[in-house]
């Protein structure tokens, strides 16, 4: 600030000047006062969308929710009015159960590595950065990388394709959030069991993974929530059906939110009910992994030091 | 059993790098006809004939520009409120209202970018076109105003692509700001109090030069996740292949392209949308690598001026 302004008036000689509000320039404190209802405005423009998104989604897709909505075949015909998004739900759950399974071992072990082993060399260093990286990477290209060495290798697009893909989507997730909770495992504890004989692996896998455990699962949500959205890599690897299929290794399958995809392009009505009903299903389960975690984290998470 | 574990571990480690070079290398040869049948055309040409029997031309200039001129609406809208819902976060917030906007801001992040798609394209493109025509019609007359607010045909566009992107982006550049701010020495903003400074004084002049570094490392990374965004993009740009000065007019993004088309290419289609994944691919990783240098440098010299 230039030093333009009169300093604070003195009332009487021998007084502490005015330091209060008043006695600011009139520019002053219309600056400061403008500027935070402007930040303050920044807040209420974020909850906006957030509001219009899940009021849209409950008031539209509410009428068509319903149990045979969730378990019914999705009509063949798109103007067909009515419910079923049974196989999209099925194949919601297969295909992001599959993409958990593999993705968050290994990004465990990845922690365990960057955490226990690798620390602050420079390989850590880097596979550090390239995690961060790798969550940058667009996820349609992931679905293409897994086209060009899954889908084409074995000449057929399933459900674990699309496992696959979401399963490189989460794994630097899991990687970043597990090391973040392993690094909040006390020193001594590592020492105590060292001091008690216990050889490495040992003081890992029953000392320091136990503490960190509910911090790792609450992350571990928080990615199958990311990855149980994604659309792009299953409409690339995954292919389309209309009945259930359990069977992510064999035949073709479906999400929900590649239905959502599919129907929100079409002008039918019933086909866009089906839409906003998906939207409705796949926003109760992404929510549901969410608050499940962000209660996990907080109940029972370490505190850190 | 010790070696075997740190062996299995080490495994795991390298596997991030495995896959990104994997990535690269797998589509990369995938793509490689196109690459060869179009040479740099494929990125500088502008025409995208795919089907033309006789000789089909894959130019991808156009897709470019619709990812370049979104996301950058979408910044251009995301940057100034991410950097106020963090400032309101690190600084304004009383403690009861802190959790519940950061959920808020969480939640943001957690509504799959399809469902942005669907209200995009099925509430807001609708909603919004009078609001088009209305800007369009007040500087229809203005020289340069009249062609960038050109007249709007229909509610997927340029400008649609930014506004759901930009709320996409929100979060991860709140969260990189909110990092960033947290990172101010508390004896900078206790000066310039002290000082006399009033509060949005001491934000501009205890806050704000310390986290520019960060700041820039935060917006880029909000620009990496904004151009690698598909299907939202895909349900509101519209879909038409044109390179328009016009924000109210219909595009197409990279990503959107393949998205769109994958389902009825073949042959050397097929190998130029892959293509057209590998540019994409290498676009955000740079960006996001730059990005994360950038965020790490200014904390380790933020972290050497709080000791």
């Amino acid at each position: 600030m230039t030093a333009t302004t009169s300093p604070p008036r003195r009332t009487r000689t021998g007084e502490p000047p005015d330091l209060s509000t008043q006695s600011l320039s009139l520019r002053r404190r219309l600056a400061n006062r403008g500027m935070m209802l402007v930040i303050t405005a920044c807040i209420v423009l974020a909850v906006l969308p957030l509001g219009l998104v899940v009021f849209e989604v409950v008031s539209r897709g509410g009428g068509v929710m319903s149990w045979e909505f969730l378990t019914a075949d999705i009509p063949r015909n798109y103007r067909r009015v009515g419910p079923g998004m049974g196989a999209a739900v099925v194949g919601t759950l297969v295909i992001t159960g599959m993409a958990a399974l593999l993705a968050i071992p290994l990004g465990v072990l990845g922690a365990i590595y960057l955490n226990e082993y690798g620390r602050t060399t420079t390989l850590a260093r880097f596979i550090r950065t390239m995690a961060d990286v790798m969550t940058g990477v667009p996820s349609i290209v992931m679905g293409l990388f897994i086209y060009v060495t899954w889908v084409l290798a074995i000449g057929e697009k399933n459900g674990f394709g699309g496992s696959l893909a979401l399963a490189c989507l989460m794994l630097p997730i899991v990687i970043r959030s597990s090391e973040e909770m392993l690094r909040l495992v006390p020193d001594e504890l590592r020492q105590a069991s060292a001091a008690l004989g216990a050889r490495k692996w040992r003081t890992i896998v029953t000392v320091v993974l136990p503490s960190a455990i509910s911090g790792i699962t609450s992350g571990s949500l928080l990615a199958i929530a990311r990855a149980a959205g994604e659309t792009a890599p299953i409409i690339v690897t995954v292919g389309i059906i209309f009945s259930a299929n359990p069977d992510p290794f064999s035949g073709g399958n479906t999400t929900l939110a590649a239905q959502i995809y599919r129907n929100a392009t079409l002008t039918f009505e019933g086909a866009q009910e089906r839409a906003w009903g998906a939207a409705l299903t796949l926003i109760a389960i992404v929510l549901l992994f969410t608050i499940v975690a962000r209660f996990i984290a907080a109940r029972f998470a370490l505190k850190e030091r | 059993m010790d070696q075997g574990f740190s062996a299995v571990v080490f495994g795991a480690g390298l596997l991030v790098l495995a896959v990104l070079a994997l990535i690269l290398v797998s589509t990369g040869l995938e793509a490689l006809p196109v690459f060869q049948y179009s040479g740099l055309d494929f990125i500088f040409g502008h025409r995208w004939a795919p089907n033309d029997p006789n000789a089909a031309v894959f130019g991808t200039l156009t897709f470019f520009y619709g990812t370049a001129v979104s996301s950058l609406i979408g910044l251009l809208i995301a940057v100034p409120l991410s950097i106020g819902i963090a400032l309101f976060l690190t600084e304004l917030a009383p403690r009861w209202l802190k959790a519940p906007a950061v959920t808020v801001i969480d939640l943001l992040a957690a509504v799959p970018s399809v469902v942005f798609g669907l209200v995009g394209v099925l509430v807001i493109g609708p909603a919004i076109l009078p609001v088009y025509q209305w800007i369009h019609n007040l500087v229809a007359d203005v020289p340069v105003l009249g062609t960038v607010f050109g007249p709007a045909v229909n509610g997927n566009t340029f400008t649609t692509a930014g506004l759901i992107l930009a709320v996409m982006v929100i979060p991860i550049i709140t969260s990189i700001s909110r990092e960033v701010f947290d990172t101010v020495p508390l004896a900078d903003k206790q000066a310039a109090y002290a000082l006399g400074a009033t509060r949005w004084e001491m934000i501009k002049g205890a806050v704000f030069p310390h986290s520019f570094g960060g700041l820039v490392g935060g917006a880029m990374l909000g620009l990496g996740r904004a151009m690698g965004e598909t299907i939202a993009v895909t349900l509101v740009i519209g879909g038409s292949t044109q390179i328009v000065a016009n924000l109210f007019a219909s595009g197409n993004s990279m990503a959107a392209v393949i998205a769109q088309q994958w389902g009825e290419s073949s042959g050397l289609h097929t190998n130029a949308l892959i293509g057209i994944g590998v540019v994409l691919f290498a676009i955000t990783v740079i960006i996001n690598y730059a990005a994360r240098i950038i965020v790490r440098r200014a904390e380790i010299r933020m972290k050497g001026a709080g000791a």
